[in-house]
């Protein structure tokens, strides 16, 4: 499958990947209210790490087998087998955070319930890598390092 | 190929799918004695809150046993194994090639006088207890829990939403004393408090009359109902029928194989091994069936799923928007540990380090990115390794610059 890699070779620290995702997961799809005025407040699903140094963005590996899956309690965190993107369904999501603790990445965010990445539930770019200036974010099959 | 499972939880609904992966003609049964699709069970708390419905519970989509082409047997027993056949309480025979035993736990009632037949005693298991429990009680009714474990608590918290009066009543100094050590159960229990549950830790109920619940100090805590939280037992009635090994649990191989080649067993039910300190013991939890069910259902169809290399126990759960994660060693036994505590108010962080190696730790109201923690406990990763203090915060970025571009450059997917 399609997955989201970084390379950190480019990235420059900028979080563009962070607001960009936050206004695709937000109601209004506005970038100005999705930071300054939409309650509840939208949530970005992938982190920049590090300083001006080193960067880089984390995101959801949408593994071949999620620990995120498999210690869902409520079934809500789902790999779908067609697409192989790993979706938590927040309607069934009831924040016990399982999955948040399963994730050997780190990759999943805990609020009052978990929220990832979703890529952008199939569209044919998701936001971050869409909008990353430096092509640090890149959507390929197979990853950068094989 | 007849492929038979006992028990519709998460270890036996997670091989049932492991199954058809592997093998797409092969008839699949389940039985189950509870009437239901399989659900998620720890959601029975927040069905008695209220925040879940019963028809929010199912565990997979509606269609799961069809599209799966899974023959259902729910609402009736499993009675004993015997000769290639599952025999039911109708008396009807379920005959089976492979056959795994997912029967999972049962609740362990302590020697308190006054509980046999009693009407307004409850354990807290299955849907059916929540349902049965939260008719019994009312709004003014006097709860008394026996168990401050993760069952009892959660039992508590949900039982808060429809009741003013809940006690838990504690044997160990401490809540949650199972998984987490004193420092970290005394926020939980006064967080329990501030939010209007009552917790008597170091104490016991010894009788139950109606009306009043005896503690083990002479005290008397009024009680119209009582519900049983005090632990679980692995449910090894039917592998004893099959005369298979025993121990602290079904005893199977890496591969989820009982003594007995034609069946598997997994979950709450079987004997695991605990890599964080090395016993064998049950550990019931979710993720652990999960994944035993996953192996078990891949080997009876001949598939080649990863073997059990061990689990260990890990623990995330939320009291009145409190959360709280354990993981491996949090109380450690001996000074051979080094132990680091991080406390910010509720925040709690305890790190248990041994041999340049994180065995466990405690993250309350700190959830920020917890599985990094997991994976070093599960990978045995040497601190040494890892740069900056990941007692403050961890991240990827405290690996090595070759493991963080494996680790986001694809070269490495779990």
């Amino acid at each position: 499958m399609k997955r989201i890699y970084a390379r950190e070779q480019y990235c420059i620290n900028c979080r563009l990947c962070e607001c960009f995702c936050k206004t695709a997961h937000s109601v209004s799809k506005d970038i100005i209210k999705a930071h300054k005025t939409e309650k509840p407040e939208p949530v970005s699903r992938l982190f920049v790490e590090g300083d001006n140094m080193l960067s880089f963005a984390v995101n959801c590996r949408h593994c071949d087998k999620p620990a995120c899956v498999e210690a869902c309690i409520t079934g809500a965190m789902v790999k779908d087998p067609e697409t192989g993107i790993v979706i938590n369904n927040s309607e069934r999501c009831v924040g016990c955070l399982s999955c948040v603790l399963a994730c050997p990445y780190g990759a999943v965010k805990a609020g009052n319930i978990a929220y990832k990445c979703d890529l952008c539930r199939g569209e044919e770019m998701p936001a971050c890598v869409k909008n990353c200036p430096n092509r640090a974010l890149i959507y390929i099959e197979g990853g950068s390092e094989r | 190929m007849k492929y038979v499972i006992i028990g519709n939880g998460a270890a036996g609904i997670s091989a049932a799918g492991a199954i058809r992966k592997h093998d797409k003609k092969g008839s699949i049964t389940v039985i189950s004695d509870e009437p239901y699709a399989a659900y998620g069970r720890p959601l029975i708390s927040y069905f008695i809150k209220g925040t879940v419905t019963q028809d929010k519970m199912p565990y997979k989509s509606p269609s799961f046993y069809e599209d799966y082409r899974i023959k259902t047997v729910f609402g009736q027993s499993a009675e004993k194994i015997e000769s290639g056949s599952v025999v039911l309480n109708s008396g009807q025979r379920v005959e089976f090639d492979k056959l795994l035993i997912a029967t999972g736990s049962l609740p362990f009632i302590p020697p308190i006088s006054g509980l046999s037949g009693n009407p307004n005693v409850f354990t807290f298991l299955k849907l059916d207890d929540a349902i049965a429990l939260k008719k019994a009680v009312k709004r003014d009714s006097r709860v008394v829990i026996v168990g401050g474990g993760l069952i009892g608590l959660k039992a508590a918290e949900g039982l808060h939403a429809i009741c003013d009066n809940i006690t838990v009543v504690e044997l160990a100094d401490r809540v949650l004393a199972a998984v987490i050590d004193k420092q970290g159960g005394d926020i939980v229990s006064d967080h329990l408090e501030k939010n209007g549950i009552k917790c008597i830790t170091g104490n016991s109920v010894e009788a139950f009359n109606n009306n009043e619940a005896i503690l083990k100090n002479g005290e008397a805590v009024g009680c119209d109902i009582l519900v049983v939280a005090v632990g679980v037992r692995p449910n090894v009635r039917l592998a004893e029928s099959a005369g298979i090994s025993i121990n602290k649990g079904i005893v199977t191989n890496e591969n989820m194989q009982t003594s007995n080649p034609d069946i598997y067993a997994a979950g709450d039910c079987v004997e695991s091994f605990d890599i964080t300190d090395g016993s064998k013991r049950i550990l019931a939890l979710w993720p652990n069936a999960v994944r035993q069910g996953i192996i078990a259902g891949s080997h009876m169809a001949g598939g080649a799923e990863p073997a059990e290399k061990g689990t260990m126990p890990l623990n995330s759960v939320g009291f009145f928007s409190l959360n709280v994660m354990t993981c491996g060693i949090t109380d450690p036994r001996d000074n051979s540990y080094e132990t680091i505590i991080k406390t910010e108010g509720q925040k709690y962080k305890k790190f248990v380090i041994k041999d340049d190696v994180l065995r466990g730790f405690v993250l309350v109201d700190s959830p920020h990115r917890a599985g990094l923690y997991t994976a070093l406990v599960r990978d045995k990763k040497p601190l040494s390794s890892l740069s900056g203090d990941i007692t403050e915060e961890m991240g990827l970025i405290n690996f090595s610059k070759d493991e963080i571009k494996k680790k986001i450059g694809g070269g490495e997917i779990q």
